[in-house]
């Protein structure tokens, strides 16, 4: 068995079809806002084009909670910070790109200006250069998840223990960019884009662009982390979940294998933070509220953590009940979530994934 | 009018008609010097001519003698005789200049007065800015001032009046004095006479008075910073009280148990909003004893927030022992509702809950440290609360059951300890000092429905650090982080001492991840 690992596929057929259909589908919406005016029959919105874009977004970062969660039993309650570093790095250039449209018509960032700074700080340094940023965007969660990790996981810190310092991590962040002074905008973040490498952002060919990299992005890294759980790795990551000690009583040490799948994890989590700003227009230190962090967690949970698949459904369930939710009955939705939370750990432990296994085989055994 | 004070201290005395007549005439410093010369009399016709004066009722005959005129009565400061008003008189002119001079002049005039109070203020008034004008009066005052501690801030407001004088050797003597101050604004002053200027010499010329001032600034300095320090000390000892209390509760839930619940800070809440409501019921049905509804808002927010806590763990936390990431999840979802469920009643708004008159206020200290009696207040109650919880586990049945279930849960179950039960107590117990914790956190600041997201954070902060299933370890790691963070925080700022101690306890987890007291034995896993 452990010689035909890789020689599976990445995917069984049906399950392969299911993907590729769902993908045409998401992929067809924001060609199908461009294509037809508004009014037609087959025009689809720009406000739901931006609501799938922005989901797409959380799903992406559900999966990536998913690799260390579902797979290796690390349960992270800082990937919001991964996300929002991530977010911010992208921010930095979608803010210099902003050039001399802003209020104050300087050089500087309007909130920059207001705090009566003659010039950028040094971190803000070549972030008027687009790669550069995208660079950020992959270096900044990766490094800090990195350090954070090789520490964590060095002191053998695990289970709630490790849940708890990541909250505490994320919590001193959103404290350290809720100041003004620390020169990412404050309470206000990063907001007001004007443009992105000379395009209009709020352009619907723009953000049709955007949406479709996203798309892009959520496929790919979908197909990346089957490819790692099934691998040779994978198998490593899952004794890590179920046995850690044993895995090292035969002869491993699991200090790489999490290591690299924890930064994995937040270098995702940071490239799905990047393309969420320029779709929602906005980044600010909410984003690192612990309890952001702990909604992408319930994200994986309700699709059914340890399947990949699960954590994506998941993120576009809970998230399109909440756009629902705060529409319809606004006062209700935190009830609702609540109840989702007490509902999936007591009632579904394996999520919607699970539960449609679960159907599948009693109708068989029926 | 401002002064209708019983002059008891005043003697009846006629002031001097020389005094009075530059009043009537037009040369500016004149009239302030007149206003000063008569205030510095201090006596009851001093004070009719400055309220006069302030309530333009002053006025002045052809032959320059003034009146006050009431009621067409015209008095005369001068003999203290009164008549119909002679003819011709004519209203003093009163200028901006003038008003300023007699509203000084008359608060320093309330240094004589019968009231502790009024003396005080008027004190620390003169204090703020010290004019040698006021010196005779501050003089006069201090002859007859009884109370030690006016008498020693006027002591100093006289010696810092008398840094300006001619005579070198007064300035010597003042600034000798002066090393008893514990005013801040003096050092400024003094480092003017001390300091050369750009040309070598100097604003104070006498070396040795040059000298007396530097002894008295480092007196002043040390006793500022030994001040500072004390505060300091406190302040980080109060916020170590809160964090014990608000973290006591975990100590149990989470330390004891192993229940990760993210919902104890919504315990918090729950106790500072019952808290909020026995305040209402007091002030509706029994206001006259408003003062001692905490004794009531006590066991009230213990009962609730046990009860809340009771529920939480029968119909969730229950089934998910052993599973803590489930039920840290579950707990958060409880949170939320609970958090929603107050929005819905009491409104997003903070609600404002009242100190009872006995602990607003503060005690002052070494003369410039204002200790706030609630803050002592709950210093006191947190202790009083952790030698309650440590007497439960300790000296009751319960706390043995829980000990023993905490040990060893099957063996504590074959001998009959009924371990379903024992686990919804002590769960209860816990929810119920978070309660206790919220009505301590009423009393300080804010209450709304995020009032425990703020403490959640670092209520697992200070059960970590202090190592799991140990009360000494939280009472410790509740007190050193409350004193760090107060010592960092004039250095580097609330929110930056905050992320320090956040990355140190994140740190210090890394090195010792069994916390400052570990636990030993079997249980250890």
């Amino acid at each position: 068995m452990s010689l035909t690992l890789n020689k599976e596929p990445l995917f069984a057929k049906p399950a392969w079809s299911g993907i590729l259909v769902c993908a045409a589908v998401l992929a067809a919406l924001p060609i199908l806002n461009l294509a037809f005016p508004e009014g037609h029959a087959l025009h689809v919105s720009n406000y739901v084009v931006t609501l799938i874009g922005k989901f797409m977004c959380y799903a992406l970062a559900a999966l990536a909670l998913d690799l260390v969660w579902g797979y290796t039993g690390i349960l992270s309650l800082g990937h919001g910070l991964f996300f929002a570093l991530g977010g911010y790095a992208h921010g930095m250039y979608l803010m210099r790109a902003i050039g001399h449209d802003g209020v104050y018509q300087s050089d500087l960032p309007d909130f920059m200006v207001f705090l009566d700074w003659k010039s950028y700080p040094w971190y803000w340094s070549m972030t008027d250069n687009y790669w550069y940023c995208l660079l950020l965007v992959v270096l900044v969660p990766g490094l800090l998840a990195f350090i954070f990790g090789f520490f964590a996981f060095r002191s053998r810190i695990k289970g709630v223990y490790f849940s708890i310092i990541t909250q505490a991590m994320t919590f001193a962040f959103m404290l350290l960019f809720f100041r003004n002074n620390t020169g990412f905008g404050g309470n206000n973040g990063f907001t007001d884009f004007k443009r992105i490498l000379g395009y209009s952002v709020t352009a619907p060919a723009t953000r049709a662009v955007l949406y479709l990299i996203t798309l892009g992005f959520l496929l790919g890294a979908l197909l990346l982390c089957r490819w790692i759980v099934k691998s040779k790795l994978g198998r490593v990551l899952q004794a890590v979940r179920d046995s850690e000690s044993r895995l090292m009583f035969i002869g491993y040490n699991p200090l790489g294998f999490k290591l690299f799948v924890w930064t994995l994890s937040a270098i995702l989590c940071g490239i799905a933070g990047a393309l969420y700003v320029p779709q929602v227009g906005i980044i600010n230190p909410s984003e690192m509220s612990p309890g952001n962090s702990i909604e992408m967690v319930v994200w994986a949970a309700v699709g059914g953590r340890g399947t990949l698949i699960g954590p994506i459904i998941g993120a576009f369930t809970v998230n399109g009940l909440k756009s629902w939710f705060t529409g319809a009955f606004p006062e209700l939705w935190l009830f609702a979530l609540g109840a989702i939370f007490i509902l999936v750990t007591l009632a579904m432990p394996q999520g919607l994934t699970g539960l449609a296994q679960k159907l599948k085989k009693y109708k068989e055994g029926a | 009018m401002n002064l209708t004070l019983c002059w008891s201290s005043l003697a009846q005395a006629a002031i001097d008609p020389a005094l009075l007549k530059p009043l009537a005439g037009d040369d500016p410093d004149a009239r302030v010097d007149a206003v000063n010369a008569i205030a510095a009399l201090a006596n009851d016709d001093s004070l009719k001519v400055l309220n006069a004066i302030k309530n333009e009722t002053l006025y002045a005959a052809p032959d320059g003698t003034v009146y006050i005129v009431d009621n067409n009565i015209a008095y005369n400061p001068a003999d203290g005789k009164t008549s119909p008003p002679p003819d011709g008189i004519d209203g003093v002119m009163v200028n901006n200049r003038l008003r300023g001079a007699v509203d000084a002049a008359l608060s320093g005039l309330k240094l004589l007065s019968p009231e502790r109070a009024v003396r005080l203020d008027a004190a620390l008034d003169l204090q703020k800015d010290a004019d040698p004008a006021r010196l005779p009066l501050i003089e006069k005052a201090l002859a007859v001032e009884m109370d030690t501690d006016i008498q020693a801030i006027l002591r100093m407001t006289a010696a810092t009046t008398k840094l300006q004088s001619a005579d070198a050797a007064t300035r010597k003597e003042a600034v000798r004095a002066l090393a008893q101050s514990n005013n801040p604004n003096l050092i400024p002053i003094l480092q003017k006479m001390t300091e050369p200027n750009a040309d070598g010499s100097y604003n104070e010329p006498d070396v040795a008075v040059r000298v007396a001032a530097v002894a008295t600034m480092n007196a002043i300095e040390g006793r500022l910073a030994r001040n500072e320090f004390i505060g300091n000390l406190f302040y980080g000892i109060s916020l170590g009280s809160v964090l014990l209390l608000t973290a006591l509760g975990l100590a149990i839930t989470f330390g004891l148990m192993g229940i990760i619940n993210m919902a104890h800070g919504e315990l918090l809440m729950i106790g500072a909003y019952t808290t909020y409501v026995v305040q209402l019921l007091f002030r509706k049905f029994l206001p006259g004893a408003f003062d001692a509804y905490l004794l009531v808002a006590l066991p009230a927010a213990f009962i609730v927030a046990g009860a809340v806590g009771i529920a939480l763990e029968r119909t969730v936390i229950r089934w998910l022992y052993g599973r803590p990431l489930e039920t840290l999840l579950a707990t958060w979802g409880i949170s939320l509702i609970l958090m929603q469920a107050v929005r819905s009643i009491f409104g997003a708004q903070n609600v404002e809950v009242s100190n009872p008159a006995w602990m607003s206020g503060g005690a002052t200290v070494l003369g410039t440290l204002v200790l706030p009696y609630s803050r002592i207040v709950i210093i006191f109650f947190s202790l009083a609360v952790v030698g309650g919880v440590w007497l439960i586990l300790n000296k009751t049945r319960l706390g043995l059951f829980v000990r023993a279930v905490t040990q060893n849960r099957r063996m504590a179950g074959c001998t009959g300890v009924a371990t379903g039960r024992v686990d919804m107590l002590t769960f209860g117990l816990g929810s119920g000092i978070a309660g206790l914790g919220g009505v301590a956190l009423s009393q300080l600041g804010n209450v709304g429905p995020d009032l425990g997201q703020g403490y959640i954070v670092d209520s697992f902060m200070v059960v970590v650090l202090g190592g799991v299933g140990q009360l000494i370890g939280t009472v410790l790691a509740a007190l050193g982080l409350g004193e760090v963070n107060k010592f960092l925080e004039p250095a580097a700022g609330a929110v930056m001492a905050k992320i320090v101690i956040l990355v140190f306890i994140i740190v210090f987890i890394q090195r010792r991840p069994q916390g400052l007291f570990a636990q030993k034995g079997r249980s250890v896993e």
